[in-house]
């Protein structure tokens, strides 16, 4: 079942405005692994909420409840203050919640422009006669990706030949072209040299300022911080709590990402042997 | 290597077309017939159901499943024609109707298990295949006493189906049948379609990778089914020319035809993996096909010689599709 979006709603209303998306208590299992469990979470139009936690924490099983591939076998997934339930990627995309997975979800195989629109293709003429356009869908991907910095030589180039980051940029630089309301990032930066995550890092500030709701995955709290609103911080599927971001300084969380204590045994245990 | 060459070497006909000019050169230099008009439309008619068929099973194959029912479906439908005209009476457009929606049931069938079960379309069409090979010879008995459906020509409607699906034109002073311009006009459809509509990117993209597909939208589920529905169309459409053409038709009709269908479309630069290929390379497979099962008899050779030709053919072209998939996959991996 999809609920449509209405109209966009006033950024940063304070208080009484329903969250763009919110999570209530939502739980997932694969099997018998409990994925996630008890998370709470509110993504704001006009705020960055970024998840963190150690791998296998269940970041990313969380951004696929959001985008529709899994559904939450526990709580409630709001979207605009009503109970929704995507069946499928494709409805929440419909409602205008864009993602760029951990893997990207591109075909290596098919060119650059191809992968851009898939499943969005631009389409010309009428009836039978419908069909891609793809000068158009040529030019837009050749100037999205200049925007972003990438100078594709050929955009009928197939993925598979581009290099990690570049793919990466690719992947970004296609859901923000489609992200109307909430834009959910895996791991956007994991590929990229320094410039390259402060290009991502910068789209991720202007979408924001745009009145997007971002939802940013990252292992990396000297990304999230700068950038971020507010945090959640999952450790095996549960969540340590989400701290606004006057309730947390960077250090803090930091530590509590890693496990706190194990961090600080950790630090211990690789100090040189004191003979 | 430069742009261009490198962008001409993936592109996947590339081996068929360099294939079949060999074959055609091969064959034109040593004998006269096979080079004449009537000669070449000789040669043309294998080619043109075979193409059908192949272009049909190349959409399945770059979409990333195969149908091991496809050749068998072709003997259902051309005895569904049969016996619905001669043995239930009907006018022959009314049971070539009927074959149709059989065909589409039968295709619907298929893309339905395999994306509800999630398993190797590989496994869902070979009991297909066999279930049809049974109820082929089973119900032709059934209703006829004997394997072979006969007498369709005696059939009201025969005369406008015969000039749709049998007849002949003249071209350059030969007389080619007109299942050579049916191919012809499918394999140009196809393409249209693969390269420059929304389906062909979604038929692309769910060979390639069907998660990957449907987590940017594209209904990858409805993309597979109308794929395999699209075969069994193929399948109803050379049936019928067979029914039409022949007359008569015998119960194991088609049986063993998938695996050609495949090899064409593998020679033709389908990759087996799924997310390659072209309609017209699996077309040019066809060609080479057809070329090589008359031109062997032209030349006086021994026909066993055939099958040899074809699988170094298949050999060759699997080769090199593997270069070209590793070069534009793994390239930067
Ligand atoms: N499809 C699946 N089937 C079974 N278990 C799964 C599946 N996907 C994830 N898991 C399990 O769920 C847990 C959470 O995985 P998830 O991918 O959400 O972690 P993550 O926080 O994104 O990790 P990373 O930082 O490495 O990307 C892991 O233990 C993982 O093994
Ligand atoms: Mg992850």
């Amino acid at each position: 079942m999809t609920t449509r979006p209405a109209a966009v709603p006033s950024r940063n209303e304070p208080g009484n405005a329903a969250p763009l998306l919110e999570l209530r208590d939502v739980g997932k299992d694969y099997g018998t692994v409990i994925a996630l469990d008890g998370i709470s979470a509110t993504v704001r139009a006009g705020e960055v909420t970024c998840v963190l936690g150690d791998n296998g924490a269940g970041k990313s099983t969380l951004i696929k409840v959001l985008s529709g591939v899994h559904r939450a076998d526990r709580g409630q997934v709001l979207l605009d203050g009503r109970p929704v339930a995507f069946g499928s990627p494709r409805e929440a995309l419909d409602a205008g919640i864009a993602t760029v997975f951990q893997d990207l979800a591109m075909i290596p195989l098919m060119a650059i422009w191809r992968n851009f629109f898939l499943g969005a293709e631009p389409t010309k003429g009428r009836g039978p006669f419908r069909r891609f356009d793809s000068a158009r869908a040529k030019d837009v991907t050749r100037r999205e990706l200049a925007a972003m910095g990438i100078d594709i030589r050929d955009p009928d180039q197939p993925v598979g030949t581009l290099s990690g980051g570049e793919r990466q940029s690719v992947a970004i630089a296609r859901a923000v072209h489609f992200g109307a309301r909430v834009l959910i990032l895996d791991e956007p930066t994991s590929a990229l040299g320094v410039k390259q995550a402060g290009v991502v890092l910068r789209y991720v500030a202007q979408a924001r300022d745009r009145g997007v709701g971002v939802v940013l995955i990252t292992h990396n709290p000297h990304h999230a911080y700068p950038v971020g609103d507010r945090f959640l911080v999952l450790n095996r599927g549960r969540s340590l709590g989400e701290f606004g971001k006057s309730d947390i300084d960077r250090d803090e969380l930091t530590r509590l990402m890693a496990g706190g204590a194990e961090l600080e045994a950790l630090a211990h245990e690789l100090e040189r042997p004191a003979d | 290597m430069p742009g261009p060459l490198r962008r001409l070497l993936v592109k996947p006909e590339l081996g068929a077309l360099v294939g079949a000019v060999v074959v055609f050169a091969f064959f034109a230099v040593q004998s006269e017939t096979f080079r004449s008009p009537r000669g070449i439309a000789n040669w043309l008619d294998p080619a043109s159901t075979l193409g059908i068929m192949a272009v049909a099973v190349a959409l399945l194959m770059i979409g990333g499943h195969f149908d091991l029912s496809a050749g068998v479906m072709v003997g259902t439908t051309a005895l569904t024609v049969g016996i619905v005209a001669t043995e239930l009476r009907q006018n022959l457009w009314v049971a070539i109707g009927v074959a149709l929606l059989l065909a589409l049931a039968i295709g619907f069938l298929n893309g339905w298990l395999v994306t509800r079960t999630g398993l190797p379309s590989f496994i869902i069409t070979l009991a297909t295949f066999l279930m049809l090979q049974g109820l082929n010879l089973g119900l032709t008995k059934l209703f006829t006493g004997t394997v072979t459906v006969g007498g369709i020509d005696d059939v009201p409607g025969y005369g406008a189906a015969e000039w749709v699906f049998a007849s002949r034109v003249s071209v350059f002073g030969a007389e080619v049948r007109v299942a050579v311009l049916w191919w012809l006009l499918f394999t140009a459809l196809a393409t249209w379609v693969l390269l420059r509509t929304r389906f062909g990117n979604w038929v692309f993209a769910t060979g390639g990778d069907d998660v990957a597909a449907r987590n940017v939208g594209v209904p990858a589920r409805r993309t597979t089914i109308a794929l395999f529905m699209t075969t069994a169309a193929a399948a109803w459409f050379v049936g019928t020319t067979l029914a039409v053409r022949l007359t008569s038709v015998q119960a194991n009709t088609g049986i063993g035809q998938e695996l050609i269908y495949i090899v064409a479309a593998v020679i033709g630069g389908c990759l087996l993996t799924g997310g390659f290929g072209s309609a017209i390379g699996a077309s040019l497979g066809a060609l080479i096909f057809g070329m090589t099962q008359l031109g062997i008899p032209y030349l006086r050779w021994d026909a066993d010689w055939f099958y040899f030709f074809l699988g170094a053919m298949l050999l060759l072209a699997v080769l090199a599709n593997r270069l070209v998939r590793r070069y534009a996959e793994a390239a930067r991996r």
